[in-house]
C-alpha cells in the first residue's frame, strides 16, 4: 500500500482542456484510490454528465433530480437563468445528492481540471460526509430519498388531476409558508420507503379522517358543563412541529390535503441537517479535494497545467473578503470551513504550545481519527464551539458586534486576542446555531371550548421581532388550521402580548 | 464502482411545468406590462420578447423569520481597527458589513421587483391568450386544401420536360451492353483468330476475309443496337400531396382625411399591427391591402399607408367601393380568407354614411370571415357609428368599438375577437 504524499513518480494522466468520458473514468480511478487510503467512507457513486439548462433545472427544484411541480420552483429558475444568461453569475460546478448511490452532477461546460475537482470535492468529500454525519445519518435516509420524491410528485400531480392545480397550488403555497417550523429539531423521523409510503398513506388517510373529530367531541358536553372547570389543555404540552400537529390534528382538512403536509414536512425534513452543516460540509469537501488533488500531483500524476488551473479554482472558492469590502457577505462557509479542517490537521500534527493549551485531547493525535470522530459527531454550532482555534481567529480577523437597538451605537464586543477568543467563539457558533437564528414558534392552545382558534406562541429571544410578513404566514396557518389562527409573543419578561390574529371560517366556503 | 452517466440528452425541459406554473399565477401581472408594452412601443419591437416586472411583495414566499429590532451578535472578518469596547456608529444604508448582518437586505428584498424576460413565443401568448378569429372553427378556415407538389422518384412515362437524363442514358447504357453482348463475345473470338491468322498468312486469304466480313457484320449489328430507346426514358415523378395551407387577406381601411390627426392614425396603426399579428398566428400566408381615403380612396403601400400626410374631407364610401372592386378582382376564388378592419374617427359626410351601410351589407359582409369597424373619437359617437351600428344584429360578423385613447386598444382588441364558441 502506497503511504499517501510520498512523493513517487508516475507517468502524469493526460490533462487536456476538453474532458472525455475515458478520462473521467481514468481520473476517478485515482482518485478512488487515494480516496481509499485516507479511509474515506462512501456511498456508491453515480457521476452524471449534465448541461448548464439542466444544471438550471436542477437548481431549481432544490437540486434534487425529481421534485414535485410548484410555481415557486419555476420562480427560482427564472432567477438563475437570469442571473447565469446576463453573466451575473456562475452556475455551481456541481450538485450532489444525498443518497444512495451518491449522485453527482457534473456540468458540460467544465474543463478536465474542474471535472476532477469535482469529483474529488462532490463525489467523495460531501458523499463521505452524507455517509457519516450523525444528522445525516439520523435524519435522513439516503436509500429512499429519491423514491419518496418520485412518490411525492406522482401523488401530487393525483391530486392535481383529483382536485385541480388551484387547490393543489394554493395548500402547497400554504405549507411552504410553515416549511421551517414544520421540522422535528429533536424527534428522529421515521424511515422512509416507496413502498411502505404507499400502502400507509391510505391506511393513515382514513384512520386520521376518523380521529381528528376529537375536536368536536367535546362540543356537546359542554353545554352542561359549568364553565369554570378546567378543560385538559390542547395540545397538552406546546408542539415545534406546526406541520406535524397541522396534518394530525387540524379538523377540516381532507385525507389528500393531509398527505400533502406530510410530504411537504418530510421534504423540508430531508434538508433540515444540510441547513445547520454548512461550515462542516463545505469545509470538509473543500479540504479533502484540496487534500487528494495534492496528493496525486505529488506522487506525479498531475501536470503542472492541471495544478495551475486546479488552485485557481480552489483559492477562488476560498475567497474570504474582509467585513469593508463591498463584496462581503459574510462568512464563507468554504473558507472557514477549509481552514478548520485544515487547521484540526495542524494541531494533530505540529501542534504548538498554544494548541496544547488549548486542545489537549487533539494535540499530537491521529489526524485521520480525529478527523473522523469531529466529522461523525458535530454540527456547525458545536463544531466551531469545540474545534475554532485561536489561530484561525487570527487568520481570519475575527470579530464580533453587539448590535442592541436600543443604544444609539454598536459595540465591539470582542476581537481575535487573549481576552476575545473564547467570546468570539461563543458568538460565532451562536450565530451558527438554528435556534437562535430562526425564531421560536411553538404551538401553544387550540381553544377546545370555544372557536376552535389555534392559537401560536413566539418565544421572544433577545427582543427579536417578527419579520413584517408573519402576518401573511399567519394566514396560511389558517388556511390550514380552516379555524382563526392568533399569534401571540411572549416577552423576556414574561408579559404575553397577541401580535396577529387572522380570522377563517371555511366551512361557510367550503359547504354551500 | 463508479457509474458515469451522459444525460445531457435527456428530457431538457425538467423546470418548463414549474415555469409555466409561474406564468399562471402572475398572469395578471404578466398581462398588464404586456399590455402596458404594447401601448408604449413601436410597431417593429412586438416581435421581441418583453422584460416582465412583478412587484417583490406580491411574490414572496412568507416564512416566520426574524425581523430587524432586538440585540444581535454577529461575528465578523477582516478586524482592522477594532478594539474591544469600541463604539461605532451604525452604518446607513446597509452597505459595507456594520450591523443589522444579513437582515438589512432580507427584509429589503421583499420590495424590489422581480424582472424576468418572456420570449418572443411567451409574449405573443399572454398577448392572444383565450383569443380567436371569430367563426374560426364554423368555417373551418383551416381546412382549405391547396396541393403541394413533391418528388415521388421516377416513372416509364411523363412529359419530355420531366426526362431525367441521368437516369434515361444510365438505362441506355444498360441496353446496350444487355443487347451487344452475345456480338461482343463473337467478335472478340473472331478478332483472335484473325490476328492469328495474319500472322501467317496474307491479307487477301479467303480464310481472312472470311473473317473479316463477319467481323463487319457483328460490328454492323452491334452499332444497330439504338442509342437511346424510349423504353430507355426515365421521367422525373412529381405528385401532388394535400397541403392545409391557410391564407388570409386583410384588408386595412384607413381615414386619413384632416380630421384624423397624428394620435388618431397612430392609434388606428396599433390596431391595424396587432390584427396582422393574430393574423400571422393563425394563417400561414397574408396578403395585405392597405386602402387609404379621404374623399377618394388608393390602394398604397404599408409606408404610404402609415406615413404619408393627406389632408380634405371625407368619403368612406370610396375605400368601400375599392375593397369591393379589389375583393371581386383579386380575391374571389374561395382560397382566401377575407377579414376587413377600418379604422375612422368617424366624420363622414352626412349624405355618405347610410350609403356605406348598404355597401357594408351588400356587398362586402358576406363575402369576409370579418368586418371590424374601430371609431377613435374622444366623446360622442358620429355618423357613421350611428349607421354601422344598425349593422349589428343582423350580421355576426361586423363588430365595431370605440376607442378614445391608446391604453384602451389592448381591451378593444380583446373585445372584438374574444372567443366565440363554436
Amino acid at each position: 500500500m502506497n503511504t499517501p504524499g510520498r512523493p513517487k513518480r508516475k507517468k502524469p494522466l493526460p490533462s487536456p482542456g476538453e474532458w472525455s468520458f475515458e478520462l473521467i473514468d481514468a481520473y476517478h480511478v485515482e482518485i478512488d484510490r487515494v480516496a481509499r487510503e485516507f479511509k474515506l467512507d462512501t456511498y456508491p457513486i453515480q457521476v452524471e454528465l449534465i448541461t448548464s439548462e439542466q444544471m438550471m433545472d436542477a437548481y431549481s427544484s432544490v437540486g434534487m433530480p425529481v421534485n414535485y411541480h410548484h410555481w415557486s420552483f419555476g420562480k427560482s429558475f427564472l432567477q438563475t437563468e437570469k442571473g447565469y444568461r446576463r453573466g451575473q453569475m456562475g452556475l455551481a460546478y456541481e450538485i450532489v445528492i444525498n443518497s444512495n448511490p451518491c449522485i453527482a452532477y457534473l456540468m458540460e461546460e467544465n474543463t478536465m481540471t474542474m471535472q476532477a475537482l469535482v469529483i474529488a470535492h462532490a463525489a467523495y468529500g460531501h458523499n463521505s460526509f452524507f455517509k457519516g454525519n450523525y444528522l445525516f445519518r439520523q435524519w435522513t435516509n439516503a436509500d429512499a430519498i429519491v423514491d419518496y420524491l418520485i412518490f411525492a410528485r406522482n401523488y401530487l400531480t393525483e391530486c392535481e388531476e383529483r382536485h385541480g392545480e388551484e387547490e393543489v397550488e394554493l395548500l402547497l403555497d400554504s405549507c411552504h409558508a410553515l416549511m421551517n417550523v414544520g421540522v422535528d429539531r429533536y424527534k428522529r423521523p421515521a424511515k422512509l420507503s416507496l413502498t411502505k409510503e404507499l400502502t400507509r398513506q391510505r391506511e393513515r388517510a382514513e384512520y386520521l379522517q376518523s380521529q381528528v373529530n376529537d375536536l368536536w367531541r367535546t362540543l356537546p358536553t359542554q353545554l352542561a358543563k359549568a364553565p369554570t372547570v378546567e378543560h385538559h389543555r390542547f395540545p397538552s404540552e406546546p408542539q415545534e412541529n406546526l406541520l406535524y400537529f397541522i396534518e394530525k390534528n387540524a379538523p377540516l382538512l381532507e385525507p389528500w390535503q393531509r398527505e400533502v403536509v406530510r410530504i411537504v414536512r418530510k421534504v423540508s425534513q430531508y434538508f433540515f441537517p444540510q441547513r445547520q452543516t454548512q461550515v462542516m460540509n463545505e469545509g470538509w469537501a473543500t479540504f479533502w479535494h484540496y487534500t487528494l488533488i495534492n496528493t496525486l500531483y505529488d506522487e506525479g500524476l498531475l501536470s503542472d497545467t492541471f495544478m495551475m488551473e486546479f488552485l485557481h479554482s480552489h483559492t477562488n472558492v476560498v475567497y474570504q473578503p474582509g467585513y469593508n469590502e463591498p463584496w462581503y457577505q459574510g462568512l464563507n462557509p468554504y473558507a472557514l470551513g477549509f481552514a478548520m479542517w485544515q487547521d484540526i490537521r495542524r494541531i494533530c500534527e505540529h501542534p504548538t504550545d498554544e494548541d496544547r493549551h488549548w486542545f489537549p485531547d487533539i494535540a499530537g493525535s491521529n489526524w485521520q481519527e480525529t478527523f473522523d470522530f469531529a466529522m461523525r459527531n458535530f454540527k456547525d454550532e458545536s463544531f466551531i464551539a469545540q474545534f475554532l482555534s485561536p489561530k484561525v481567529m487570527r487568520d481570519f480577523r475575527l470579530f464580533a458586534i453587539l448590535d442592541d437597538d436600543k443604544d444609539p451605537k454598536l459595540k465591539i464586543s470582542a476581537i481575535h486576542d487573549e481576552t476575545g477568543y473564547r467570546r468570539v467563539r461563543e458568538i460565532l457558533s451562536d450565530n451558527y446555531n438554528l435556534g437562535s437564528r430562526e425564531p421560536n414558534l411553538q404551538v401553544w392552545n387550540v381553544d377546545l371550548r370555544g372557536d376552535r382558534s389555534l392559537t401560536l406562541r413566539h418565544q421572544a429571544y433577545l427582543r427579536r421581532p417578527l419579520a413584517g410578513d408573519t402576518e401573511e404566514v399567519l394566514k396560511h396557518v389558517a388556511r390550514l388550521w380552516g379555524f382563526a389562527a392568533r399569534l401571540e409573543v411572549a416577552h423576556e419578561d414574561g408579559s404575553i402580548e397577541c401580535l396577529h390574529e387572522c380570522r377563517q371560517d371555511r366551512r361557510k366556503h367550503d359547504k354551500p | 464502482m463508479v457509474r458515469i452517466i451522459d444525460r445531457r440528452f435527456d428530457s431538457r425541459n425538467k423546470s418548463a411545468v414549474n415555469r409555466q406554473r409561474f406564468m399562471r399565477r402572475f398572469k395578471h401581472q404578466i398581462r398588464e406590462a404586456v399590455a402596458d408594452a404594447i401601448s408604449g412601443r413601436s410597431i417593429k419591437d412586438l416581435d421581441n420578447g418583453e422584460s416582465v416586472s412583478i412587484p417583490g411583495k406580491d411574490l414572496s414566499e412568507p416564512r416566520f423569520r426574524h425581523g430587524r429590532g432586538g440585540i444581535w451578535e454577529t461575528v465578523f472578518t477582516g478586524n482592522d481597527q477594532f478594539s474591544t469596547g469600541d463604539q461605532v456608529n451604525r452604518p446607513q444604508g446597509g452597505a459595507g458589513g456594520g450591523s443589522g448582518k444579513g437582515k438589512a437586505s432580507k427584509d429589503g428584498e421583499g420590495e424590489d421587483d422581480f424582472v424576468f424576460n418572456l420570449s418572443r413565443e411567451e409574449f405573443l401568448d399572454v398577448f392572444f391568450d383565450d383569443l380567436a378569429l371569430p367563426n374560426l372553427v364554423k368555417t373551418q378556415l383551416a381546412r382549405i386544401q391547396e396541393y403541394k407538389s413533391q418528388r415521388s422518384g421516377f416513372t416509364n412515362d411523363g412529359t419530355p420536360a420531366n426526362i431525367n437524363v441521368v437516369r434515361s442514358l444510365r438505362g441506355a447504357l444498360g441496353r446496350r451492353l444487355a443487347l451487344a453482348s452475345p456480338y461482343q463475345g463473337r467478335l472478340r473470338d473472331l478478332q483472335r483468330q484473325l490476328d492469328e491468322l495474319l500472322e501467317t498468312r496474307p491479307d487477301d486469304d479467303p480464310e481472312v476475309v472470311r473473317l473479316k466480313d463477319e467481323i463487319g457484320i457483328l460490328r454492323a449489328k452491334i452499332d444497330a443496337i439504338p442509342f437511346i430507346d424510349t423504353f430507355d426514358l426515365r421521367y422525373n415523378n412529381r405528385i401532388k400531396v394535400p397541403k392545409p395551407t391557410t391564407q388570409a387577406v386583410m384588408f386595412c381601411i384607413m381615414d386619413v382625411s384632416g380630421s384624423m390627426d397624428e394620435e388618431k392614425k397612430s392609434i388606428a396603426k396599433r390596431f391595424f399591427m396587432l390584427l396582422y399579428l393574430f393574423l400571422t398566428r393563425t394563417y400561414e400566408h397574408i396578403d395585405i391591402v392597405f386602402i387609404r381615403h379621404h374623399t377618394v380612396a388608393k390602394e398604397v403601400n404599408e409606408e404610404d399607408f402609415f406615413h404619408s400626410r393627406e389632408s380634405g374631407g371625407t368619403v368612406v364610401s370610396s375605400a368601400l367601393e375599392l375593397m369591393k372592386e379589389i375583393l371581386h378582382s383579386r380575391y374571389a376564388n374561395g382560397a382566401w380568407n377575407i377579414y376587413g378592419a377600418q379604422a375612422s374617427d368617424g366624420d363622414n359626410w352626412d349624405n355618405d354614411s347610410p350609403h356605406c351601410r348598404e355597401m357594408l351589407a351588400q356587398t362586402i359582409l358576406p363575402f369576409v370571415q370579418y368586418f371590424a369597424y374601430i371609431e377613435i373619437t374622444r366623446g360622442e359617437q358620429q355618423n357613421l357609428w350611428r349607421e354601422y351600428e344598425k349593422l349589428l344584429g343582423a350580421h355576426t360578423n361586423f363588430a365595431m368599438q370605440h376607442i378614445e385613447n391608446l391604453p384602451d386598444i389592448y381591451p378593444v382588441f380583446r373585445e372584438l375577437f374574444k372567443k366565440k364558441l363554436a
